[in-house]
């Protein structure tokens, strides 16, 4: 009885401070919401990394290393300074544990943007982030050559759209790189976007890539030789070499046994990754990245803590005559630690709930457009374990912040007397 | 002897850091049932005798009994439910807590003391026999489910009397309750109160600066004739 009475005046009380607590609320709402936000942000960046490339079994490429085949082969940075032969590229596609093979051939530029060559399977098999495919936004994949898609990326910084003309650049960079002038490409598909380096990619045959490059040798335009468009598509645009093939197997458990047999490759020296093994390794040398994203994540853990704690101490101390009342009317230690832990435990509780519907909630509506800013792939569903240590750990620390007052009142109600101070 | 509500025999307290006592009482007896008007100017230790009898402060030497228990001699919790159980208050400014009714108000202590709660739930329900004391304090009904801070000053004081008086405690302090009234309304208080302490037969001590209310008390006694300490410093 004596239990229910307390949590009736509880009640009571709390009702009639209740725009404080609703400010106090909103305070530990938007401190669980920044802190479970920021923590997503940083686990869901290192998982759009990882999953920059996904549903590719193997990618393979000359031996160079594990880091720099994935900084060109997914990102399109670095240049490939090797090459693989067409020929060890068949031999890859037809073995028999092959369910696809997609070549990919970089070297080209649009205006600092890299330009990969490749087939249109590129389209059906590519998956990024939890397996999603491709999709255009406008227009079709290529079919001929000097046909480009274009990432979204470009066609919104660079204003291009169906039939656009795009000059392609021999090299990557951005400056004072030699033009394939005479062999114009159009734009004939525009991707949607993905946040991944797809969407600052142009996409062509590799044909193109080929026919661009009869006329050049050793990185300059043969002087003398002009090959025009219509001519170069009559000659044999099968590529000589390329930088790196995507490898689906039909079976994923086959993906060790066929990165054996590629490493072991008799005619030139090649190497196959697991993609998601190497961008995990990839990220971890950004480790100091991931380091300073963690380091901003414990200070807003300490800055909202402190200001949760802050926020309950201010409150309560307003009730510093409330609690003198009840303890000259009989109430017992126990009964106002009772009152104040329930208040204290009870707002902290629905603060970090309404942070967590907040978080989920902003986490739902910019789910898109964060992935097509930043490439970021939030999940936003349950609570991870992580969370959970969070969540536990601002609930603790709104219970001790809710005790301090009552042990501090308990120190000091009586001593304020039969006559507390206003 | 257990028949006194309050009994004193020389009695010594000073403050912390203080060298002069604050109180030096030789004797100061007050029996079951009594009414005493204790009166004094400001800084004669009123207030810390008060506190004193509600066990708050421990004395220095001498020995206070309070309904013949000798409160420093029990445990801080033993203590709180003790004075819970058998005193009641009326302080200066009341201590309602505003956002509570007045009938909740005048309930509050028997939330603490089970001992109150039956005794005020002997005849009635407490709500009931809460508005039977509001009632016969001049409150109407219509105010009873009010929150304490939408009654008048005299309103509330009647409040902080009924909650003193519910569960009839053997000894009832009030310490300068009438100070905000004015002198009409002061009189009709204390006489209110006079009588319900007497239909309750709890003792009663009142503390006031102003010695023209002590007309209707049992008896009259001033700080200054019975603490020491005071006599000297003035």
């Amino acid at each position: 009885m004596r239990t229910r009475a307390i949590l009736r005046i509880a009640r009571l009380s709390a009702f009639s401070r209740r725009s404080t607590l609703v400010l106090t609320l909103a305070a530990i709402a938007l401190a669980t919401a920044l802190l479970i936000g920021v923590e997503r942000i940083r686990h869901d960046t290192r998982q759009s990394f990882v999953q920059s490339v996904s549903g590719v079994d193997l990618v393979v490429g000359p031996r160079t290393g594990a880091v720099q085949l994935m900084l060109y082969a997914v990102f399109r940075t670095g240049s490939a300074t090797h090459t693989l032969r067409w020929s060890s590229y068949r031999a890859l596609a037809d073995h028999p544990a092959v369910a696809w093979a997609v070549p990919l051939s970089l070297g080209d530029s649009y205006r600092g943007f890299p330009v990969l060559g490749t087939t249109p399977d590129y389209f059906a098999h590519f998956r990024y982030g939890d397996k999603r495919p491709l999709a255009l936004r406008a227009g079709r994949v290529f079919e001929r050559p000097f046909e480009a898609v274009v990432g979204s990326e470009i066609a919104k910084r660079l204003g291009q759209t169906i039939d656009s003309r795009l000059v392609l650049s021999h090299g990557a960079g951005n400056d004072l790189l030699p033009e394939h002038g005479d062999k114009p490409f159009t734009v004939v598909g525009v991707l949607a976007p993905t946040g991944t380096p797809v969407d600052r990619t142009v996409h062509v045959s590799l044909e193109s890539i080929t026919a661009l490059h009869l006329d050049w040798a050793g990185g300059a335009p043969l002087p003398g030789v002009n090959i025009p468009p219509e001519l170069a598509t009559k000659f044999d645009l099968t590529p000589q070499e390329i930088t790196a093939v995507l490898v689906g197997l039909k079976q994923r458990s086959d993906a060790f046994r066929m990165q054996r047999f590629v490493n072991a490759f008799r005619d030139e020296a090649l190497m196959a990754v697991l993609p998601g093994v190497a961008l995990d390794e990839l990220w971890d040398t950004l480790d100091i990245f991931e380091r300073a994203l963690r380091g901003i994540s414990v200070l807003v853990v300490l800055v909202s803590l402190a200001g949760l704690v802050a926020t309950l101490l201010a409150g309560l101390n307003e009730r510093r005559r409330e609690l003198a009342i009840l303890r000259s009317l009989g109430a017992s230690p126990l009964d106002l630690f009772l009152l104040l832990a329930c208040e204290g435990l009870l707002i902290t509780a629905a603060g970090a709930a309404a942070g967590l519907l907040l978080v989920t909630d902003a986490a739902w509506w910019l789910h898109d457009a964060l992935r097509s800013a930043f490439g970021v792939e939030l999940s936003t569903l349950l609570p991870s374990p992580d969370e959970a240590w969070l969540l536990a750990a601002i609930l603790s620390t709104g219970l001790l912040a809710s005790a301090i007052p009552a042990f501090r009142a308990w120190r000091m109600a009586l001593a304020d007397g039969l006559t507390p101070r206003q | 002897m257990p028949g006194h509500a309050i009994e004193i025999t020389d009695l010594a307290f000073h403050w912390p850091g203080h060298a002069v006592p604050c109180l030096d009482i030789p004797r100061l007896v007050v029996a079951a049932g009594e009414r005493l008007f204790l009166h004094g100017p400001s800084g004669s230790g009123k207030s810390t005798l008060l506190n004193l009898i509600g066990g708050v402060l421990r004395p220095d030497c001498g020995r206070l009994r309070v309904l013949g228990h000798d409160l420093s001699a029990l445990a801080p919790h033993a203590r709180d439910r003790w004075r819970a159980d058998h005193l009641g208050f009326i302080f200066q400014q009341f201590n309602l807590l505003p956002w509570m009714s007045a009938l909740d108000n005048v309930t509050l202590p028997c939330t603490f003391s089970p001992r109150r709660a039956a005794e005020a739930t002997r005849n009635a329900s407490l709500d009931d026999e809460a508005g039977r004391l509001l009632t016969r304090l001049g409150l109407p009904e219509s105010h009873w489910r009010q929150p304490a801070r939408r009654l008048s000053v005299g309103q509330q004081q009647r409040v902080a009397a009924a909650r003193a008086l519910l569960g009839r405690p053997e000894l009832i302090v009030a310490d300068e309750p009438t100070s905000a009234l004015d002198a009409e309304l002061q009189q009709a208080f204390i006489d209110l109160l006079l009588q319900e302490t007497a239909a309750s037969g709890s003792a009663l001590v009142f503390v006031s600066h102003d010695r023209r209310l002590a007309a209707h008390f049992d008896r009259c006694t001033g700080m200054t004739e019975i603490n020491r300490a005071a006599a000297h410093g003035g």
